[in-house]
């Protein structure tokens, strides 16, 4: 399709069937920003914008990357978001506090957030160097088991719920995706329906708890956690197909929504455009990751397929668990939506799955030969 | 596991994961639209009105309040526009910040403060607390510009009640207060947590409560999520409640209650011929226009620990023994059981009934009913009330009024008593003894009467019929039932009342300032204490005896008649005065006032400036470590409660003969008492 297109080489080059879904999004993710804030490019939409920018500077260099490099550097890479995430913990001990993140000057750094790519970076080069013949065996699942279980441990202590899960579920697709015995995933199905409970009932704290509760029953408490659900609801179905016209959200508009330039950034958006808008947010997200896991099926070795896979499901697993909640059909745990939310971090993790299928990418249309 | 994996079958696995991600992936995406759709249209119409109702905010406008007008059209009670301040303390998140900030804008001192801090404690959290009201607009809007920081607190433009003449009507018409959590059980509507919003608390407030609140209005607007409001959509105006027209004359109420001055009493005129109260003032009083704004200790602390009661209106709750007040009432319950007027006893300073002696006050020789009246003679009443029985005489005293309750909207007034034998028997398993008859006989013993029903007494005497008591003004009044007396009896009764004050009687210095127009009365002195305690003129106040004092006028053709209380007065020297300058002012408004103005120069203004004083002194002594004030609510049945106990019957029975006091010399030296 591109070579139809005559663009100056470079340009040509350049993987235009995901940026200019990623443009659209993004735009109209500021436009919803700009509502957010009362009709104001400031304080969101502005600084939105330039973080995209910043971000997709950071996955055009990102993208030039070669494999090779990649691939040795997965576990050092995976070492050093491991030993952060202990600085964290660390510093969070001594300062006698719970924080998330780590100051490099005029950097701040957020560990759990690079975990994400870095855990499906670490179990893709794995798998790519386990023998065929091993899948099946201990061999397979135990080493990939304890690379994850330490950064969850150490995401869990944060503690951040929904980071760990973001961490386990990307980790999870690429076992997966590895060809893992289908009856080990069925074991660890019922392992953590066991476990759910449990984990619910003895490694949740009190609010998380109080979430969960809310989430099975959001009139039970209208005015406190169940409130944001609530309000998200009304706001996405008082919008009904057309939505209220841009900057009429009287939900978003007049603070009845919590959070309505991060989490909830959805809600506002729905209420403003409607189904319309829903199913445009949507129909993106899916062309995006419909390329990304195009890109996993293009991999010329297991390394490239197993790393756009997981990178992808980590994409995924932001959407979906952020449309879930704000429709109500998951508890609140504080997931943005990619590309639309105002946040960092949110943007620099998915911007590094970007930044890394676009890698793959081009790895793909690479000549040569690849092996296994 | 297989143990020939080769590559191509490691590739078919991944092709095969890759498509149930992808199908994973693109099933939850439907199943997101799915749930967007329903949501959104299914569900449209469900959340766009809860996004409407949250949105829209209806609020109450409290009605403005109906007037009390007096006779004349005049307002005892009216609304003011003011700027106000109210706390809905559920909506507060820090109160102690907030009240620290409140009391500095608006100048409180520490009581006060502490009095606001005790009422967001006391309240139910959804219930609207007042803050402060009638604030000058520089401390409105100090109060508004820092609203962002005090979230709860709601600055408001609206009207508060306001009574021109203070504490003249403050018994009479109550005030009006911020509903209580008792009064919102009684009542669960929405109005009663409006902000601004207050009901009667007493008096005349209270009983026409529903009549005078009128409809709320309401406003529609769009509110933020913390409440700020962006826009008015919509107005409703409030309905003002209904007026209500009293028979009350207010010139005469004010100055009555000013004429009381420094004595604690009340004064009762009423209408003869329609039975229109036209004053029922009780002094001292409390303001009904600071009261209405929240009752403060201070203020609170101040008029509980005074001796004279101010919490309680003693017209309808003061019980006195109407002392020498009923021996004319009495002549008439004579002449009902058949004696002649000229029917006569000889007084030699008392009379011997048994082996015992009862004393009158003087020694007034051959004296017959005319005489016995205005020289209030107590041998004559000793002797004939034994002739005739007092169970006749109790059964025209109940005619008259006394020991009756009357038609009135009030929300309560003391009977009193009339004692007889049954009645005493019923009450203290004890037969009537003939010390009996002779106390009370002159009004004295068990006998107590409150000072209305010593007004009806006399209007009922001085027309011979029996006149009605009414407050609310109507046009023309049904005729009054006759007490079947002959017109020359009624008007020789109406004579030896009039001879009390124009004649050679007890109450000479009573006589009007006024060509042509008489006063008849009498006089009445009640013990409060034995003779050995004291001689009921000076020492303890409270030891002092009571002064009362009945009348009409004019003489002839009765068109006023009333009644005086002076509490712990010293004899009925305190009351005629009182008496005489407010017929005066009835008649000739001018004089009466003059007469005033001249009193209260030594008093030290009038009661609402002096009351002020008072305030001001007894708060700059007491400072914050005073009890809170109790509810309102509360408040009234605490005074209730103990102007009951105040008023009640002895508890043993009395077994002696009172010995009268010096009822008055006869009229020319002028120093009666």
């Amino acid at each position: 399709m591109k070579k139809a297109v005559t663009l100056p080489a470079p340009l040509a080059e350049i993987p235009w069937g995901v940026l200019i879904p990623l443009f659209m999004i993004v735009g109209f993710g500021a436009a919803v920003l700009d509502s957010a804030a009362g009709g104001s490019m400031d304080p969101y939409a502005n600084s939105h914008l330039l973080r995209f920018g910043v971000f997709l500077v950071m996955a055009l260099i990102m993208w030039r990357i070669p494999r090779d490099l990649v691939f040795w550097g997965a576990y050092p890479a995976y070492g050093a978001v491991l030993l952060m995430l202990l600085g964290v913990e660390i510093i969070g001990q001594v300062g006698g506090g719970s924080q998330r993140w780590l100051e490099f000057g005029f950097l701040r750094i957020q560990p759990s957030e690079l975990m994400k790519p870095t855990i499906v970076l670490v179990l893709a080069s794995f798998y790519h160097t386990l023998p065929i013949a091993l899948i099946g065996t201990w061999r397979a699942i135990v080493p990939p088991s304890i690379l994850m279980a330490l950064p969850m441990g150490l995401v869990l202590m944060q503690p951040d719920l929904g980071t760990t899960l973001a961490i386990a579920f990307g980790g999870a697709v690429v076992l997966f995706l590895a060809g893992l015995p289908t009856k080990w995933f069925a074991g660890g199905a019922v392992a953590a329906m066991i476990a759910g409970p449990l984990a619910f009932i003895f490694g949740l704290q009190d609010y998380q708890r109080q979430r969960v509760f809310t989430f099975l029953d959001p009139e039970s408490d209208p005015l406190g956690t169940g409130y944001h659900i609530t309000q998200s609801k009304i706001a996405i179905g008082s919008g009904g197909i057309t939505g209220k016209g841009f900057g009429e959200g009287s939900q978003s508009q007049l603070d009845y929504l919590p959070e309505p330039h991060t989490d909830f950034v959805f809600a506002t958006m729905a209420e403003e455009w409607g189904l319309i808008g829903g199913l445009f947010v949507l129909l993106v997200f899916g062309i995006i990751l419909r390329w990304g896991l195009n890109v996993s099926r293009a991999g010329k070795d297991r390394f490239s397929r197993l790393m756009a896979g997981g990178l992808t499901a980590t994409i995924f697993f932001y959407v979906a668990i952020n449309l879930m909640m704000v429709m109500g059909l998951a508890p609140v745990v504080g997931i943005p939506l990619p590309f639309m939310s105002h946040g960092g971090s949110s943007m620099m993790t998915n911007m590094i799955c970007i930044g890394g299928l676009m890698m793959v990418d081009r790895w793909n249309r690479q000549a040569g030969t690849s092996s296994l | 596991m297989d143990k020939h994996v080769t590559s191509s079958a490691m590739r078919q696995t991944f092709d095969r994961r890759t498509f149930v991600v992808g199908a994973v992936q693109g099933g939850i995406g439907l199943l997101l639209a799915a749930r967007m759709g329903y949501i959104a249209v299914a569900e449209n119409e469900k959340y766009r009105v809860e996004a409407e109702s949250n949105r829209v905010n209806l609020t109450l406008i409290p009605p403005r309040r109906g007037w009390i007008l007096d006779r004349d059209g005049s307002p005892l009670a009216s609304n003011r526009a003011d700027f106000r301040v109210d706390i809905v303390p559920e909506r507060l998140n820090d109160v102690d910040g907030t009240v620290e900030m409140l009391s500095n804008l608006l100048d409180f001192d520490a009581a006060e403060k502490q009095d606001l801090r005790d009422k967001i404690t006391d309240s139910a959290g959804f219930q609207v607390v007042p803050v402060a009201s009638g604030l000058a607009f520089e401390k409105f809007a100090a109060v508004s510009v820092r609203l962002p920081e005090m979230p709860g607190v709601i600055p408001q433009r609206g009207y508060s009640r306001h009574y021109p003449t203070g504490p003249s009507v403050g018994h009479l018409i109550g005030y009006v207060g911020a509903p209580s959590r008792e009064e919102y059980d009684l009542e669960p509507q929405p109005l009663l947590l409006t902000p601004g919003f207050k009901l009667g608390k007493d008096g005349l407030e209270k009983q026409f409560e529903q009549e005078l609140r009128g409809e709320p209005g309401a406003r529609r607007t769009e509110v933020t999520a913390s409440g700020r409001i962006v826009r008015d959509l919509e107005t409703r105006e409030d309905i003002q409640g209904n007026a209500i027209n009293l028979t009350i004359d207010g010139p005469l109420q004010d100055y009555a209650a000013r004429r009381i001055g420094l004595e604690s009493g009340s004064v009762v005129v009423m209408d003869c011929e329609s039975g229109d109260l036209l004053c029922m003032a009780s002094m001292p009083s409390f303001d009904p226009n600071s009261f209405s704004s929240g009752i403060g200790r201070v203020e609170y602390a101040m008029l509980r620990d005074d001796e004279r009661v101010p919490l309680r209106n003693k017209v309808l709750k003061g019980l006195y023994p109407p002392g020498s007040t009923v021996k004319p009432m009495h002549a008439m319950a004579f002449l009902k059981a058949g004696i002649q007027p000229d029917e006569s006893v000889v007084c030699n300073g008392g009379l011997r009934v048994g082996n015992r002696f009862f004393r009158c006050h003087s020694t007034h020789g051959r004296t017959d009913m005319a005489k016995a009246i205005y020289q209030s003679c107590d041998t004559y009443f000793y002797h004939f009330a034994q002739q005739v029985g007092f169970d006749v005489v109790a059964d025209f005293a109940h005619t008259v009024g006394m020991g009756e309750e009357f038609d009135l909207p009030v929300t309560s007034q003391f009977f009193g008593t009339v004692p007889d034998p049954a009645w005493k028997l019923a009450k203290y398993g004890r037969e009537w003894q003939n010390y009996d008859t002779v106390n009370a006989s002159i009004g004295q013993g068990y006998y107590l009467a409150s000072p209305l029903q010593l007004a009806v007494m006399s209007a009922r005497m001085a027309t011979g019929t029996i006149v009605q008591p009414r407050l609310i003004k109507q046009t023309g009044h049904p005729p009054f039932a006759s007490m079947n007396f002959e017109p020359e009896r009624i008007a020789y009764i109406r004579q030896a009342m009039s001879d009390v004050v124009n004649g050679p009687g007890t109450a000479g210095r009573a006589r009007l300032p006024l060509e042509g127009i008489q006063m008849a009365g009498k006089t009445g002195t009640a013990q409060v204490v034995s003779l050995s305690v004291s001689d009921g003129r000076s020492g303890p106040w409270k030891y002092r005896d009571h002064g009362l004092f009945i009348f009409f006028a004019p003489v002839d053709r009765p068109r006023y008649a009333g009644a005086v209380v002076i509490e712990h007065g010293g004899g009925s020297g305190s009351a005629y005065p009182v008496a005489r300058d407010v017929m005066t002012f009835l008649f000739d408004p001018m004089k009466g006032l003059d007469a005033l103005h001249r009193l209260e120069e030594q008093w030290g203004g009038t009661a609402q400036q002096r009351l002020a004083a008072r305030y001001a002194q007894y708060a700059a002594a007491a400072g914050v470590d005073l009890p809170p004030p109790p509810d309102a609510v509360q408040l009234a049945a605490q005074v209730d409660a103990e102007a009951r106990a105040a008023s009640l019957e002895p508890e043993s029975v009395i077994t002696d003969a009172i010995a009268p006091r010096a009822e008055g010399q006869p009229g020319g030296d002028g120093i009666s008492t």
